[in-house]
C-alpha cells in the first residue's frame, strides 16, 4: 500500500530511490515478505526517467512516447504490493552499519535495514561550456522535467545541444508538442562512428534499433541538425543570448537564442554509495565512477547493494532487472525459504538484462562526448558553487596539487553544495590529463555525509550516545 | 523561455518579489517561475554572477529562494502552494531566516 | 635519481609549509615532500584559530610561544599577503569560549584560576551573560557566560595553506607530491629519505609529518609519541555575516559559512564521521546560537588531531644524527607566525634556541611524581 506513514526505526530492506530499479526491488522484496520500505526524495515515484509518470499533465498517450508510459506499470506494482513507500524523503548519510539518516518534512531520523539496495539512479554529465552558468542555459533532462511535472515546452528560440538518446527523444517530444526548436547542434565526433561500428551488429540485433533509428529519422525530418559541432558556447550579460558554435561543414556560427539545452549523456549519482565508502572504479567506456559490484550487484560493504544506473549507465529496463536481482539476492540472504520460488523469475530477469545489455556498448561508444567538452579550458567555469575556473585549476596542478581532495583545500572547488556533483568529473580528467596519468590514477572527491544539506536543527535532534555527548560536551 | 501546453492551464497563484504569479498545483516552484518568465533566482555570493534553475531535480543548487521566510531552498524540490511567498535571492541568506 | 638539497621538510600540511616557507626565506635549498591525495593530513581538521586563551597550563613556555606567535600573526600575514597576494583574513577582535550553563562558568573560571596562578602572558576575563550578550547578540538563553581574550583571532587556513605553499615556490622551494618517505638514512653528513618516486638528499631534515613522525623519528634517533585525536568539523552553507568574534567551537568565515568543532575522540585511525557527534555539536551550536537551527549543514568531515600525551609540541633536534629536526603540534594555524619566523631560523641555523629545550620528548620520560 502506497503510504507515507509512520517511519519505523528499522526494516528488513530499505530501497533508497523510487526509479525502475527501486521500485522493481521494492516491489520484489516486499512481495516476499520483507519488511520493505522505498524512499525517494521527489513527491512521486518513477524517479527521473518516470518522472511524474502517476501525475503529468502531459496527457497520455501524445508526446511523452511508450516507453514512458511504461513506468506506470512498474509504479502500479509497487503500489499493489505491501512496500512502504516515503516520498519526500532525503536521505543524506548512510554507514557501513546500515544504518542511515534521512530527512522527511523537516525532520531528521536515523533509520536500520539488514539490507539496503541504493537506487539512486543517474545525473546529467557535467558539459561545462563558456557561458553554461548564464540563466537560460539547462539541460535537457531538466527540460524533460519540465514537460513531464508541468507541461511546459519552449516558447522562444531554443537550441538542443550535445549528444546521446535523451536529446534526441526531447527533440522529438518538442515536436509531437508543437514547439518550435531553433536547431540541434549535434556534438557527436564523427570518430566515434568508426569505434561503433565494430559493435553495430549487437546493435542491430538490440531492442534499442528500432526506437533509435525512428527517433533520430523523425527529428531530421523536422528540424534542422548541424552535426560535427566542435565548440560551444553561451553568450549574454544577465542571460543567454546567443549561443556560438564551430561546426566541421560551417565553421563557426552565432544564433540568437534564450534557451540553450545541454546534453552529453548521463552518469552514475554516487553520492551516498561514495559517501558510505563502496568501492569504486573509473570505468573508461563510460567515463565515470561506477561502484565494483559482484553478479548479485552487491557491493565492497556487506548488505549494501546497488541496482540500476547508479551502478553504471544501463538504461531503465535494465535498470529495473538489476532491482529485481539485487532482491533476490536480499531475499536468499534475509529469508532464504521464500527464495527457491523466484529461482525461475530470477533467470528470467538475468535474461532480460542480458538482451538489454546488447547493442548497450554500441550506444556507450557512439555518445562518447569528446574531449573538449569533457575538459574545458581557460575561463570557463568548472565548479559552479564556488565558481573556480578551468584555469585556476590547471594553476593548482601545476602548483604541484595531486588530486581533488588536495585541489579543495586549494582552490575550494567541490566544496559547495551540490557536492562535486557538477564538477567531480571534470576535475577528475583536468587533473588526469595535466599530469598525464589516468583517471582512476587520480581519484575522486573523498564524500562524507550530509550528501544532501540538513538543517543543524533537524542534525540537534538526532540521538546521541553518551560517549558522543562527552566527545563534545568535555567540561 | 518556457510557455505550458494547453492541457496544463494554471489552478493557482502564488506571490512572487511581491507579486501574483500563476502556478499549477503538482508542479515545483522553479517550474512557476519559469512559466512566468522569471529566468534569474539568485545571485552568486562570489561574483554575484546571475543564476537559474539548471537541473530541475536537486542536484545543481542553483535555483535556491526564499520561501516563505526560508531561504536557500530549492526551488525544484519545492511544490507550489496557493498564497506561498516567494523571494528570490539577491544577497546571501540570513541568519534565522 | 638522488637530488640534493640544503634541507628537505617531510610533511607538506600547515607545520611543514609554514616551516618550508620560513627556511626557504632564509636562503636554503628546500625540498617539501608530500604524500599523495589520499592521506590524513590533519591539517584538513584545523579550525582556522589563532587561539591563545587557556593555553599552557602545566608549560609556561607554551603560553609564551602561544603568545608570542600570536604577536606575530599580524606581520606574518602581512608578508605572505604581500609576497603572494592572497589575502590571509586574519582578524583578532578577541575571543570566546562560552558557557552554557551556570556550571559550566563555575568550572572554566575555575580551570582559568588555576592557569592564572601560573603567571601566563595574557589576560582572560570572565564575563557575566548580560556583557556576553551586549558582544555577541545572537546568543541563546542558555549561555550563562563566557571567557574572553583579546588576543583571540583567526584567519583563512586554506587561504594561508595556499599563501604559503605559494610563497614557498615563489622563494624557490621545491614542493614534491606524491612522495611518502619510506626510509631515511643518515650518512656521511647527510640524509637520504627513499620515497617512492626516488631518493631525496639533504644536509639536514625536519620531520613535520604529522602521525607519520611516530614511524620516522627513531630511523634519526629522536621519538616522536603522538597519538591519533579525532575531531569533527560541520561546516554551514553561507549566511550573511551575524558573528564578528571567534567562539572557541564555533566561527564565521570570510566566505559567510559557519564552521562549528570541536569534538575530541579517541578513535584511532577512523576518519569516518559518526553520526552521534554531528548531534551533539550541532546540538551545542544551536543552543548557543539559536537563529542557526534553520542553516543548512553542506559538509561535515573529521580529520586526527597529532596528540601529544598533553597536548603541547615537540621540538627536537637529534644528536645521534646531526641536522635532522622534530616538530610536531596540534596548532598549526596558531602557532604559524613562530613556525616560520622563529623556528625556522633557528633550524636553519643549525640549532634550536635554548628556550625550545622545554618541548623535547625527554618531557615523557620524566616520571611521575609518586
Amino acid at each position: 500500500m502506497m503510504q507515507a506513514g509512520a517511519i519505523r526505526e528499522s526494516y528488513d530492506v530499505a530501497v533508497i530511490g523510487a526509479g525502475p530499479a527501486g521500485l522493481a526491488a521494492a516491489t520484489a522484496c516486499a512481495r516476499s515478505g520483507l519488511a520493505t520500505a522505498l524512499f525517494d526524495e521527489q513527491p512521486g515515484p518513477g524517479g527521473q526517467i518516470y518522472r511524474a509518470v502517476g501525475e503529468s499533465p502531459v496527457k497520455p498517450g501524445a508526446i511523452l512516447g511508450a516507453d514512458y508510459w511504461r513506468g506506470a506499470r512498474l509504479v502500479e506494482a509497487c503500489a499493489a504490493s505491501v512496500a512502504q513507500y516515503v516520498p519526500g524523503a532525503t536521505v543524506w548519510s548512510l554507514a557501513r552499519e546500515l544504518e542511515f539518516g534521512v530527512s522527511i518534512g523537516g525532520t531528521a531520523r536515523m533509520v536500520k535495514a539488514r539490507r539496503v539496495i541504493l537506487a539512486t539512479g543517474a545525473i546529467e554529465r557535467p558539459f561545462p561550456v563558456p557561458g553554461w552558468t548564464l540563466p537560460g542555459v539547462m539541460t535537457a533532462g531538466a527540460a524533460q522535467i519540465l514537460l513531464k511535472t508541468a507541461a511546459l515546452v519552449p516558447g522562444g528560440r531554443t537550441v538542443l545541444a550535445g549528444t546521446g538518446p535523451l536529446l534526441w527523444l526531447l527533440a522529438r517530444q518538442y515536436l509531437d508538442a508543437g514547439a518550435a526548436l531553433a536547431v540541434v547542434l549535434d556534438t557527436t565526433p564523427r570518430a566515434n562512428w568508426h569505434r561503433a561500428l565494430a559493435h553495430a551488429p549487437a546493435f542491430l540485433a538490440s531492442p534499442y534499433l528500432g526506437t533509435g533509428l525512428a527517433l533520430l529519422r523523425a527529428v531530421r525530418a523536422r528540424v534542422r541538425v548541424i552535426g560535427g559541432v566542435s565548440e560551444l558556447a553561451a553568450e549574454g550579460g544577465k542571460r543567454l543570448e546567443t549561443v556560438r558554435f564551430r561546426s566541421a561543414r560551417s565553421g563557426e556560427q552565432r544564433i540568437a537564442a534564450d534557451l540553450l539545452l545541454l546534453h552529453q549523456g548521463v552518469v552514475p549519482n554516487v553520492n551516498l554509495a561514495m559517501a558510505a565508502g563502496v568501492e569504486h572504479r573509473w570505468d573508461d567506456v563510460q567515463l565515470c565512477f561506477a561502484p565494483v559490484r559482484d553478479a548479485d550487484f552487491s557491493t565492497s560493504i556487506d548488505g549494501i547493494a546497488i541496482a540500476g544506473d547508479g551502478g553504471g549507465i544501463v538504461g531503465a529496463e535494465a535498470s529495473a532487472e538489476q532491482g529485481r536481482i539485487a532482491a533476490f539476492a536480499a531475499i536468499r540472504a534475509l529469508k532464504p525459504q521464500a527464495s527457491a520460488p523466484l529461482a525461475g523469475a530470477e533467470a528470467e530477469a538475468r535474461r532480460a538484462l542480458a538482451r538489454r545489455r546488447r547493442g548497450r556498448r554500441f550506444l556507450d561508444l557512439l555518445y562518447r562526448p569528446p574531449p573538449q567538452f569533457r575538459r574545458p579550458e581557460g575561463a570557463t567555469i568548472v565548479c559552479r558553487c564556488e565558481e573556480v575556473t578551468a584555469r585556476e585549476i590547471g594553476a593548482a596542478v601545476a602548483e604541484g596539487c595531486t588530486g581533488p581532495n588536495q585541489l579543495k583545500a586549494f582552490t575550494r572547488c567541490g566544496m559547495g553544495p551540490c557536492q562535486g556533483r557538477l564538477c567531480g568529473l571534470t576535475v577528475t580528467e583536468l587533473i588526469a590529463a595535466a599530469r598525464g596519468v589516468a583517471p582512476g590514477a587520480v581519484g575522486y572527491y573523498r564524500l562524507r555525509p550530509p550528501v544532501k544539506p540538513v538543517t543543524l536543527a533537524e542534525l540537534a535532534g538526532l540521538p546521541q550516545s553518551e560517549a558522543a555527548t562527552r566527545a563534545v560536551v568535555r567540561e | 523561455m518556457f510557455r505550458r501546453l494547453p492541457e496544463a492551464a494554471p489552478t493557482i497563484a502564488i506571490i512572487v518579489d511581491g507579486k501574483p504569479v500563476p502556478a499549477r498545483r503538482g508542479e515545483s516552484v522553479a517550474a512557476a517561475l519559469i512559466a512566468a518568465g522569471v529566468s534569474q533566482f539568485r545571485a552568486t555570493p562570489a561574483a554575484a554572477a546571475p543564476r537559474g534553475p539548471f537541473c530541475m531535480m536537486g542536484v545543481c543548487f542553483d535555483c535556491l529562494v526564499v520561501a516563505d521566510g526560508v531561504g536557500n531552498r530549492q526551488a525544484c524540490m519545492v511544490p507550489v502552494r496557493e498564497g506561498m511567498a516567494i523571494e528570490t535571492q539577491r544577497h546571501a541568506r540570513k541568519l534565522g531566516q | 635519481m638522488a637530488e640534493e638539497h640544503d634541507i628537505a621538510i617531510v610533511g607538506g600540511g600547515l607545520v611543514g609549509a609554514a616551516l618550508a616557507w620560513g627556511l626557504a626565506g632564509a636562503g636554503r635549498r628546500v625540498a617539501m615532500l608530500d604524500e599523495g591525495d589520499a592521506a590524513l593530513r590533519a591539517a584538513r581538521g584545523n579550525f582556522a584559530l589563532v587561539w591563545v586563551q587557556g593555553k599552557g597550563l602545566g608549560l609556561p613556555e607554551y603560553a609564551a610561544w602561544t603568545v608570542r606567535s600570536a604577536e606575530a600573526w599580524p606581520a606574518f600575514a602581512a608578508e605572505l599577503a604581500a609576497e603572494t597576494s592572497i589575502d590571509l583574513r586574519y582578524s583578532r577582535p578577541g575571543g570566546f569560549h562560552l558557557a552554557l550553563s551556570d556550571s559550566e562558568l563555575e568550572r572554566r573560571a575555575a580551570w582559568l584560576q588555576r592557569l592564572h596562578n601560573q603567571a601566563p602572558p595574557y589576560e582572560v576575563r570572565i564575563l557575566g551573560r548580560a556583557e556576553t550578550k551586549r558582544m555577541l547578540p545572537e546568543i541563546g538563553s542558555d549561555v550563562a557566560g563566557a571567557s574572553f581574550c583579546p588576543l583571540d583571532g583567526h584567519a583563512d587556513a586554506l587561504r594561508l595553506f595556499r599563501a604559503l605553499h605559494a610563497g614557498f615556490q615563489k622563494r624557490g622551494g621545491r614542493y614534491l607530491a606524491d612522495h611518502a618517505v619510506d626510509g631515511i638514512e643518515n650518512r656521511g653528513g647527510e640524509f637520504r629519505l627513499a620515497a617512492k618516486r626516488g631518493e631525496i638528499r639533504a644536509a639536514a631534515i625536519v620531520l613535520a609529518a604529522g602521525l607519520g613522525n611516530a614511524r620516522l623519528a627513531p630511523m634519526v634517533g629522536l621519538a616522536a609519541p603522538v597519538r591519533p585525536q579525532r575531531g569533527h568539523i560541520l561546516v554551514t552553507e553561507r549566511l550573511a555575516p551575524f558573528l564578528h568574534h571567534p567562539i572557541a567551537t564555533l566561527r564565521q568565515t570570510g566566505e559567510g559559512s559557519v564552521m562549528i568543532g570541536d569534538s575530541q575522540e579517541e578513535a584511532g585511525f577512523d576518519t569516518g564521521v559518526a553520526t552521534g557527534v554531528v548531534a551533539a555539536m550541532a546540538a551545542r551550536a544551536v543552543r548557543a546560537f539559536p537563529r542557526l537551527g534553520r542553516a543548512n549543514v553542506v559538509r561535515s568531515w573529521a580529520a586526527l588531531r597529532v596528540m601529544t600525551r598533553d597536548g603541547f609540541p615537540i621540538y627536537e633536534q637529534s644528536t645521534a644524527c646531526p641536522g635532522a629536526f622534530l616538530v610536531t603540534c596540534h596548532s598549526g594555524v596558531t602557532l604559524a607566525a613562530v613556525h616560520a619566523t622563529a623556528l625556522a631560523p633557528q633550524i636553519a641555523a643549525g640549532a634550536l634556541a635554548p628556550g625550545i629545550g622545554a618541548f623535547t620528548a625527554r618531557r615523557f620520560d620524566v616520571p611521575a611524581a609518586a
